[in-house]
């Protein structure tokens, strides 16, 4: 199955030597700025900076295109979507209507329209590079660490810590099902009709979700043997300390939050509105 | 006066979903610094045992506990399984499952973790231990890019660095191929004597673990202990035979020659093991008895030519491998773990396509048929009967193939009932499978294949963790199906499963097809042994030692009448 | 230890239920015929291990599992409907110990109970707190959330009425311990 996705990318670089907490933090107040706010002079910063922070990291963008093609593509149908389902939500926002033409009724297309359909993309590419480099470039194994750090429980950090160490199992779990009931003359294309499918479907579900139960069992017996849950706290191997540079960087992250917080709430409302 | 660290006393279990108990009335002492193997077969109550030295009975498995264990000194009663597992470290069968860790080095230092040592302790003991395993060139690897051998490796270190009491391996043998067992054999023996713990093995390959010395042997069945003594002692009376667990086949070789065997002939060990005495037996023997019949030839069903594969683009997996396989042959494909044989079976089902190559059957080039067509006449019957199975109920299983290519329901039932009358299943064609057990589950799967008329049938593995009672029953049941003339394929690593069932072997290493021989010759060569992680059999440096001019033969002779001899168990 | 509200059996569950879920999230969804939508497999598994493992394994399988797949294959969480489906895994699983499916029972009265509850729950979270948590933080058109919400959530609450029901049954039957049965000539 040569389907791509998006794993660590081992490298030497300024971004991936900040500990995976640091890393973490930001990408929290990352996200939270860019869901907030729709201010597009801050939208327009961020996104020149997460550039930025792109290039320093070393991650080529031919590593991450397929993601970014399916985003770019994504991004696409839903604009589409947004101007069908709602033309004039712009000028509601922003209360005026520049005309830019007409074609007839409600879907004439505004200045307004465009240029909200331009800040929710922007949006998007606002967080895009941040998200993307968080995953690539935080190592899985510290991962877990971090989350505990922040102060989740070291069980449910864990409990992530074991779905990526068994997804690739699973996948190729999957796979090696569905070969098999393929064999056995199951079609998994558009070619049959609905229920069929389902039903088709279930064969390969129903086993992989069997074996996966089993499997349940004997990990939770070795970690049982291994000790774990033994006491409230918990070390981590791959932990690292805390460097100057990621106290710099947290710093200048909940800098960047403040200041996004000003410029977004100062006037009360969440838009930027230039007409 | 040694210090005693295991000791049941008047020891019963019972699981809570179980009518009956599981052990019944144990007394059995283990002292510090011994090693003890404990065997027996399926559901006789071995892994039982073990459990209850682990902790995880009762603490995880409840039920009814009478009589008393005592673990170097303290009543299991007034601990807990966490306060155990700092006594007795547990190494068990499935490695990916006791894998837990990311990478090698948090997987060993699991257990430090949990007890909130620090950082740097923890670098330090993960460094001394990892050394130990001879693993500490691959801390940072993750656990996909290592060997089945490798894996079970750090599993060993994950549960050293609690400086254990007692080490219990779980049948460390069961996935591992023949050369990367006998090495885990020869480094748990290392281990044992650099730090003189207490080792317990429970393993039903009695003769791989006999490669190194033990003190005891403890024989459990149908949750009693038999017998409990020293493997000399053990191998010279009939209490295996008795409990249909495999003796070494040295030894059951002299057995059939009609040499009595006692324990001052050190049968422990094929090397310490005085012939002498049998030696004129042993020829009569071998005048005696009859090799196996020579298949006649007949014509060719399947053939693969110069067929080139790799996963990702530029690592070839296979390269260039050509065979062919004759309509009604019993052929094994061996090699170590990761050489390409599961690849091959898939592409020769179709599941992957060939980068370069071609595949026919008889004669007709189907390198570009559909998965579903090349099912009818290639079947593959996968190692895990539960990934396979997706129906609750044994008949609606084996209808599955028929159903989804639209036969009519009159001939369905024909088939499923004929089908199932062949694999023995008949009398349970109503029960849900969930009620079968892990050999009749197998057998589902193989008759579900088996249904759709398949001429050549692939399994993986078919007797992977089975006992010596359903390794036989599964091998013979699939000879039959070969006497009635559908071609087998079977992928291996067990060696003597390729000796006893298969005249052919192919022999992959490195995705190249290294050796194409009978099974015997293939284990009479030490280049393709080395390089395919095989091991010799014993019966070959018996026949030597006995001064019978012609080993292979002998070893022919020896398979062709052990089986005989145990088709009379069935 | 048997008082912690998670067993390590709970973790274990937690931690390859969000793999499964992931694996089925992304290869085992299956188009309607209707461009873009689908049935979700996932979701049908999603209430099965909320029955058996209750409210808080569900809750946490379809927070994280849901994040990871989102985040592996699509570049970036979204986060409104990941938390929906945590909420209604957390939802569904409050009914666990009611079906007490450990006894190895699913009868048509647990049935009807298990799919009166997925509905109430899903329609609570797909057709109200999604298509709002989308308009609170993305500003997005309403009559379009709202319509995109309804057919997600029609969807899911007929794929975990056929299968989760379906993989419910199969679990009881896998519990129920099979004393009566005869071999029969």
């Amino acid at each position: 199955m040569a389907v791509e996705m998006l794993s660590y990318i081992d490298r030497q670089s300024p971004i991936h030597r900040l500990t995976g907490v640091t890393k973490l933090i930001c990408f929290m107040i990352w996200s939270s700025i860019a869901m907030l706010t729709y201010d597009t002079r801050i939208l327009v910063c961020l996104f020149l900076f997460s550039i930025f922070v792109f290039i320093i990291s070393k991650v080529k963008l031919k590593e991450v295109a397929f993601v970014l093609l399916f985003i770019l593509f994504f991004l696409m149908i839903n604009n589409v979507a947004i101007y069908v389902f709602s033309p004039q939500e712009g000028v509601k926002i922003y209360g005026t209507s520049h005309v830019l033409f007409e074609i007839g009724g409600r879907y004439t297309i505004t200045i307004e329209q465009l240029f909200y359909q331009m800040n929710v993309t922007l949006k998007y590419f606002t967080v895009i590079p941040a998200a993307i480099l968080f995953i690539v470039t935080t190592n899985p194994s510290e991962f877990a660490a971090s989350l505990n750090r922040i102060g989740v429980s070291y069980r449910i950090s864990y409990a992530v810590a074991l779905a990526l160490r068994y997804i690739p199992d699973i996948q190729r779990d999957f796979r090696n099902i569905s070969l098999s009931q393929q064999a056995r003359g199951i079609d998994m294309s558009r070619k049959e009709k609905l229920t069929k499918r389902i039903k088709n479907a279930a064969s390969i579900i129903v086993p992989l979700i069997l074996s996966s139960l089993d499997k349940i069992e004997v990990i939770s017996n070795a970690m049982e043997l291994r000790g774990f849950g033994k006491n409230k706290k918990r070390s981590w191997y791959r932990a690292r300390p805390f460097q100057k540079i990621d106290v710099i960087t947290i710093i200048l992250f909940v800098l960047i939050l403040l200041v996004s917080f000003y410029v977004t709430l100062h006037d009360g409302n969440r838009f930027y509105n230039p007409f | 006066m040694k210090k005693p660290v295991i000791q049941f006393e008047n020891y019963s279990f019972q699981y809570r979903s179980q009518a009956k108990p599981t052990l019944n009335d144990i007394n059995l002492t283990i002292y510090e610094g011994e090693k003890v193997l404990i065997v027996g077969p399926s559901g006789s109550g071995k892994s039982t045992l073990g459990h209850c030295i682990n902790g995880l009975v009762p603490f995880s498995y409840k039920g009814e506990v009478s009589g008393r264990l005592k673990i170097s000194g303290e009543d299991v009663r007034e601990l807990d399984i966490f306060s155990l597992s700092k006594k007795v470290g547990t190494v068990l069968q499935d490695p990916d499952g006791q894998f837990i860790g990311l990478t090698v080095a948090e997987d060993i230092a699991f257990a430090l973790e949990n007890d909130y040592t620090p950082q740097t302790q923890m670098f330090n003991k993960v460094a001394e231990v990892s050394k130990m395993v001879e693993m500490e060139n691959f801390l940072d690897s993750s656990l996909h890019h290592l060997s089945g051998g490798q894996k079970q490796r750090v599993s060993l270190a994950g549960v050293m660095v609690d400086d254990v009491e007692i080490l219990l391996f779980d049948e460390p043998l069961a996935n591992l191929d023949p050369a990367t067992g006998k090495y885990a054999i020869e480094l748990i023996e290392r281990i044992q004597q650099e730090t003189k713990k207490t080792v317990v093995i429970i393993e039903h390959r009695l003769e791989d673990v006999l490669h190194c010395p033990v003190d005891r042997i403890i024989v459990v069945d149908d949750g009693r202990i038999i017998s409990d003594m020293t493997p000399d002692e053990l191998l010279a009376s009939p209490i295996l035979e008795e409990c249909s667990i495999r003796e070494p086949l040295y030894v059951k070789a002299a057995k059939y020659a009609g040499c009595a065997i006692t324990s001052d002939m050190y049968p422990a060990r094929i090397d310490s093991f005085q012939v002498d005495d049998c030696k004129d037996k042993l020829a009569d023997w071998f005048i005696k008895v009859n090799g196996p019949q020579p298949k006649v030839k007949t014509e060719t069903i399947l053939e693969l030519n110069n067929i080139d594969f790799g996963y990702t683009s530029g690592k070839r997996t296979i390269c260039g491998v050509s065979f062919s396989i004759e309509k009604g042959e019993m052929v094994s494909i061996v090699g170590k773990n990761g050489a390409g044989k599961s690849t091959l079976s898939k592409l020769i089902c179709g599941f992957e396509k060939p980068s370069s190559g071609r595949i026919y059957y008889r004669g007709l080039d189907i390198t570009e048929d559909t998965i579903k067509d090349r099912a009818s006449r290639i079947g593959i019957v996968m190692q895990n009967p539960n990934q396979m199975i997706s129906k609750q109920m044994i008949y609606d299983e084996v209808a599955l193939g028929l159903i989804l290519r639209g036969v009519p329901e009159a001939e369905i039932k024909d088939r499923v009932f004929k089908t199932l009358k062949i694999c023995g299943l008949y009398p349970f064609r109503n029960w849900p499978i969930s009620a079968l057990s892990f050999g009749q589950k197998k057998r589902v799967t193989i008759a579900s294949i088996l249904v759709l008329e398949p001429e050549v049938i692939i399994l993986d593995e078919p007797t992977a963790g089975q006992d010596f009672r359903h390794y036989t029953e599964i091998m013979e049941f699939l000879v039959e199906l070969n006497r009635q003339g559908v071609t087998i394929i079977m992928i291996t690593h067990d060696m003597h499963l390729m000796l006893e069932y298969t005249p052919r072997a192919i022999v992959i290493a490195g995705g190249t097809k290294l050796a194409d021989d009978t099974a015997v010759n293939v284990l009479a060569d030490s280049s393709i042994i080395n390089e395919a992680n095989l091991k010799e059999t014993s019966l070959f440096e018996l026949a030597l030692r006995a001064g019978i001019s012609e080993p292979k033969e002998f070893v022919d002779r020896f398979i062709a009448y052990d089986r005989e001899v145990r088709q009379k168990w069935q | 230890m048997k008082n912690n509200l998670l067993s390590i059996k709970t973790i274990v569950a937690i931690g390859i239920g969000a793999a499964v879920f992931v694996i089925l999230g992304r290869f085992a969804v299956i188009p309607t015929g209707v461009p873009n939508t689908n049935f979700d497999t996932s979701y049908g598994f999603l209430a099965l291990m909320a029955v058996v493992f209750g409210p808080i394994a569900g809750g946490l399988i379809g927070l994280i599992g849901h994040a990871l797949k989102d985040a592996i294959f699509y570049g970036t969480p979204w986060w409104s409907w990941v938390l929906v489906s945590g909420i209604v895994g957390f939802l569904i699983g409050l009914v666990s110990k009611k079906i007490n499916i450990e006894a190895g029972n699913f009868n048509v009265k647990k049935m009807i109970l298990f799919n009166v509850v997925q509905i109430i729950v899903q329609a609570i979270g797909w057709f109200l707190i999604a298509p709002s948590l989308d308009v609170f933080i993305y500003a997005e058109p309403a009559n379009k959330v709202y319509l995109q919400g309804m057919v997600a959530g029609g969807l899911n609450m007929v794929t975990v009425a056929v299968l989760g029901t379906l993989l419910l049954g199969i679990y009881a039957k896998s519990r129920s311990q099979s004393g009566s049965l005869i071999k029969e000539d």
